[in-house]
C-alpha cells in the first residue's frame, strides 16, 4: 500500500529536509521499517530495539492514533496519510 | 537566527488566559507562526492530558490538529508553552529531559505570584538559553 508520511521537524534532516515522503507497507510497522530503510538516520527513533513503538513518538493513520488501534500491526490502505509527531510533555519539577 | 521570540499581543493574552483557565493544573499549548523570524502569530491552547499541577502532556490529537491548521495557514508549530503553578518561569529538569525539538521555543508562564511571569527559552542538547520575549503591539 502506498502511503504518505508526514514527518516532524526533528526527523526532516534525515530525509533531506522533506516534510512529507512516500513509502509503502501493509501495516504501520512495515511503513516505519521502510522509512528507516530509506532514511537510515531515523533508526532507533521510531521503534525501540525490542520492536515496540518509541514512547515519545505518536503515530497517526489519518485521524486515528495507532496506540488505540493495533499499534505497529495497524493496517494501512492506499492513499492513507501517516503522521508522526513527537510527544510534548514536561512539568514544573 | 532571529534574536528572541516575538509574540503577537493576542497570542500572549490567549496563552496566559489559557494557563489561568487550567488551574489548578498546569496549562499547556502550542505556538504557531514563522520559525524563520520567530514570530508566533497563533496560539493553540490544548488540554493537559496529565491533569496535574506538576506535569503536563499536550494532547497528541490536539497537536495533530494544530500542526495541520498551521500548515494550511502557511505556518509551522514553532514552540510550546506551559504554566508552572507554584514555581519560577524556568525550565525544570523534566522540561529539559522531555524537550522534543531543539528548534522550538519553550515558553514558561509562572502563576506563582499575583502577576504572571512569561519567559522563553531554547533548549538544545540539554542546555538552556533564555531569549527575550518581544510583545508585538498587535
Amino acid at each position: 500500500m502506498a502511503v504518505e508520511v508526514r514527518l516532524p521537524n526533528i526527523l526532516r534532516p534525515h530525509a533531506g529536509g522533506q516534510a512529507t515522503v512516500s513509502t509503502e507497507g501493509s501495516t504501520i510497522g512495515d511503513v516505519l521499517k521502510a522509512l528507516v530503510a530509506d532514511y537510515p538516520g531515523m533508526a532507533g527513533q521510531l521503534v525501540t530495539e525490542t520492536g515496540e513503538m518509541h514512547r515519545f513518538v505518536n503515530v497517526y493513520v489519518n485521524d486515528d492514533d495507532v496506540r488505540y488501534l493495533d499499534k505497529l500491526d495497524t493496517k494501512v490502505t492506499d492513499g492513507d496519510t501517516v503522521s508522526i509527531l513527537p510527544a510534548v510533555a514536561g512539568g514544573g519539577f | 537566527m532571529a534574536d528572541g521570540l516575538h509574540l503577537a499581543r493576542l497570542v500572549y493574552l490567549q496563552m496566559v488566559g489559557h494557563c489561568y483557565d487550567g488551574l489548578p493544573d498546569e496549562g499547556c499549548g502550542l505556538l504557531g507562526g514563522d520559525p524563520r523570524t520567530a514570530q508566533a502569530s497563533r496560539c493553540y491552547p490544548t488540554d493537559n492530558l496529565a491533569h496535574s499541577s506538576r506535569i503536563y502532556t499536550v494532547d497528541p490529537k490536539a497537536y495533530l490538529a494544530a500542526d495541520r491548521d498551521a500548515e494550511a495557514r502557511g505556518m509551522a508549530i514553532l514552540g510550546v508553552f506551559h504554566s508552572h503553578t507554584h514555581t519560577d518561569a524556568y525550565p525544570s529538569p523534566t522540561d529539559v529531559a522531555q524537550a522534543p525539538d531543539p528548534d522550538w521555543h519553550y515558553v514558561l508562564v509562572s502563576l506563582r505570584d499575583i502577576a504572571p511571569v512569561v519567559r522563553s527559552y531554547r533548549i538544545v542538547d540539554g542546555k538552556i538559553r533564555e531569549e527575550p520575549v518581544v510583545l508585538d503591539s498587535q
